[in-house]
């Protein structure tokens, strides 16, 4: 099930907005799926896993061997900040993840570069640092097992998970 | 956790003249086009009980020497046995310069009073006439398969000069299930694939690059968790005691032992950033060798000690460097297209063993410590992780497939090489395994 990126009523992706892109990687074949939020027609629990994905995108994508932040992932990062804001008890963890195509060892240096990249850019729009937790599993938790140029780009990014719920 | 006996061997040497100097040898840098032909005849006894036991045992000494790639057992059938061969029995040298054999190899297996066994065996030079080594060994009956290798070793260093590697052992990264959900935990078996035991069970986390003491029954490896940073671990495989490596905050990965056993290198991750330090595990006092940037990763040291060589991305792609034991004089020896990683220095301190991507493939190749003489062994869509055999002439690595369209296969499995770069077999593993380690030889 595709899960279109939700924009709305986040005004610090406002400013980015005309870089994002419907197409392409942040497109998430897998988001929304294997969360713990009964769907049903009011949508994902707010606060929840669920509503952090639809609402700013719990993933964001690299480049082949690169850990700089695109446009696009700039933009997620964003809507993932203004969201983090309305939920200021929320804990979340960044897992860096990286394609096949490299050794293991510098994988998990790679996956860590990406984490990295991704909670500087939160901790930058006012995310308190204490509040992330950033872990590596360099190439060995793909999210697309194919050996195809798509699900290295899949498999290239850093993931927001949620690892301590607001009250 | 299974508790893995050391079962001690007795060596001793046959009381029989040895001859002042074998005429056949090996030359295992140069490289042989043809294998020796050598003649094995299946271990000789007196007594039927020990009949499968011979069979078994001769066949692993088979094994191990086909798989060198420096010999070629001729099929027993060829041979023309007489009635009088015995391991103290000069052999009829024209029956088997007949089928061309070079070297005869002829055992014997006594069933002693305690329950031991004695494996004696001869090497004989067929052209020369004449002994090249004997060699007699007593242990446990059960204990046969380290019988056979140590005579394999035995042979292997008769006939070339070097040390062979073949009563080793394996520690790898077992593999199962679909590849987005991967089972990783960690194995080890012989170097001939038998006797595989698990060491972890690969529930809470995944183990991942395993590497041997080159002094003790210990390995260090990396567990990967799902909700905290993957660490460095110790793991004595004698008694199944684990302890995690120093506290940090971050990730620490990549770990491989100094030579002397004393220390671990490794990778520090903070913020981001990865460093390659040392751990003194007397003292546990932490020494940071490399503060860049840039992912430094990877580290190897050198078998006297002095140097490490490790991989860094400082220039903008991976390549290998190589500093001083103290991190001082930090100089690149790669320099070629592609991108050079996991760097690891052969016990006998002549070359460096690495992992290049290039173009979309990966290889496995050697480069000496200075930077010359690069050479690539083999290729693959996927394949890293070198280790070196206790005598630095051959390499075992782990290769993976690509997955199938519909994501399914990709599965990884082990291989060795030698220098030579021709002789390249798959590794008998119970299922999908990756990360090899190479133990020491064996006590």
């Amino acid at each position: 099930m595709k899960t279109l990126m939700k924009f709305a009523g986040i005004a610090a992706s406002l400013v980015l907005l005309s870089a994002c892109t419907t197409t392409g990687p942040d497109v998430d074949a897998t988001a929304g799926a294997g969360t713990d939020v009964a769907s049903g027609p009011t949508g994902p629990v707010p606060g929840s896993q669920a509503d952090l994905e639809e609402s700013a995108g719990h993933r964001v994508f690299f480049a082949f061997n690169e850990y700089t932040l695109t446009p696009q992932a700039q933009a997620v990062l964003s809507r993932q900040a203004a969201w983090l804001q309305e939920y200021p008890e929320t804990r979340i963890k960044l897992a860096g993840n990286c394609d096949e195509r490299g050794t293991r060892e510098y994988n998990f240096a790679l996956g860590a570069r990406r984490a990295e990249a991704a909670r500087a850019y939160l901790v930058s729009l006012g995310v308190d640092a204490a509040r992330i937790t950033t872990v590596s599993y360099g190439k060995e938790r793909p999210l697309d097992p194919r050996s195809t140029e798509d699900a290295w780009s899949l498999n290239r990014n850093s993931t927001t998970t949620i690892s301590a719920a607001g009250a | 956790m299974p508790r893995l006996l050391t079962i001690l061997l007795t060596i001793f040497v046959v009381s029989a003249p040895l001859s002042a100097g074998a005429k056949v040898t090996i030359d295992i840098t140069q490289g042989n086009v043809d294998p020796m032909p050598i003649a094995v005849p299946d271990f000789l006894g007196a007594d039927d009980a020990t009949s499968e036991l011979r069979h078994d045992l001769t066949k692993v000494l088979m094994n191990d020497l086909d798989r060198s790639g420096l010999f070629k057992v001729i099929d027993q059938r060829a041979y023309i046995m007489g009635d009088d061969m015995g391991v103290n029995v000069r052999p009829t040298f024209p029956n088997w310069r007949l089928i061309n054999a070079q070297v005869l190899i002829v055992g014997e297996v006594v069933e002693l009073d305690d329950g031991r066994i004695q494996v004696s065996t001869r090497i004989w030079d067929i052209y020369a006439d004449e002994q090249i080594g004997a060699v007699a060994f007593k242990t446990p009956a059960d204990n046969w398969r380290r019988a056979a290798h140590k005579v394999a070793d035995f042979a292997y260093k008769a006939l070339t000069g070097e040390s062979g590697y073949f009563d080793t052992r394996i520690v790898f990264v077992h593999e199962t299930g679909p590849k987005e959900k991967r089972i990783k935990r960690l194995m080890i078996m012989d170097q001939d694939g038998a006797n595989p035991v698990p060491l972890t069970d690969g529930l809470n986390y995944q183990a991942l690059t395993p590497r041997f003491s080159p002094t003790q029954q210990q390995i260090t490896y990396m567990a990967l968790f799902d909700n905290r940073p993957g660490q460095v671990y110790l793991f004595n495989i004698e008694t199944g005691e684990q302890e995690q490596l120093g506290t940090f905050r971050g990730m620490t990965f990549a770990p491989r032992f100094s030579p002397d056993g004393r220390q671990v290198l490794l990778s520090v991750e903070r913020h981001g950033n990865s460093d390659v330090f040392k751990m003194d595990l007397a003292t546990r006092r932490l020494t940071r060798l490399t503060d860049h940037p840039a992912i430094d990763v990877s580290p190897s040291m050198s078998p006297d000690g002095r140097r490490i060589s490790f991989t860094s991305d400082r220039g903008g792609s991976q390549q290998i460097y190589v500093m001083n034991a103290d991190g001082s004089k930090q100089k690149r020896i790669t320099f070629g297209e592609g991108r050079y990683q996991t760097p690891v220095w052969s016990p006998r301190g002549d070359l460096i063993a690495f992992t290049r991507q290039y173009r979309g493939r990966f290889y496995i190749g050697v480069i000496r410590p200075d930077g010359t003489g690069e050479r690539l062994l083999t290729e693959s869509y996927l394949e890293e992780g070198p280790t070196w055999a206790p005598n630095g002439r051959v390499l075992m690595f782990y290769r993976q497939t690509p997955s199938r369209r519909n994501g399914k296969g990709g599965g990884a499995s082990l291989w060795s090489v030698d220098l030579t770069g021709r002789n390249v077999r798959l590794v008998r593993t119970p299922g999908d395994a990756s990360d090899p380690a190479w133990s020491p030889l064996l006590p």
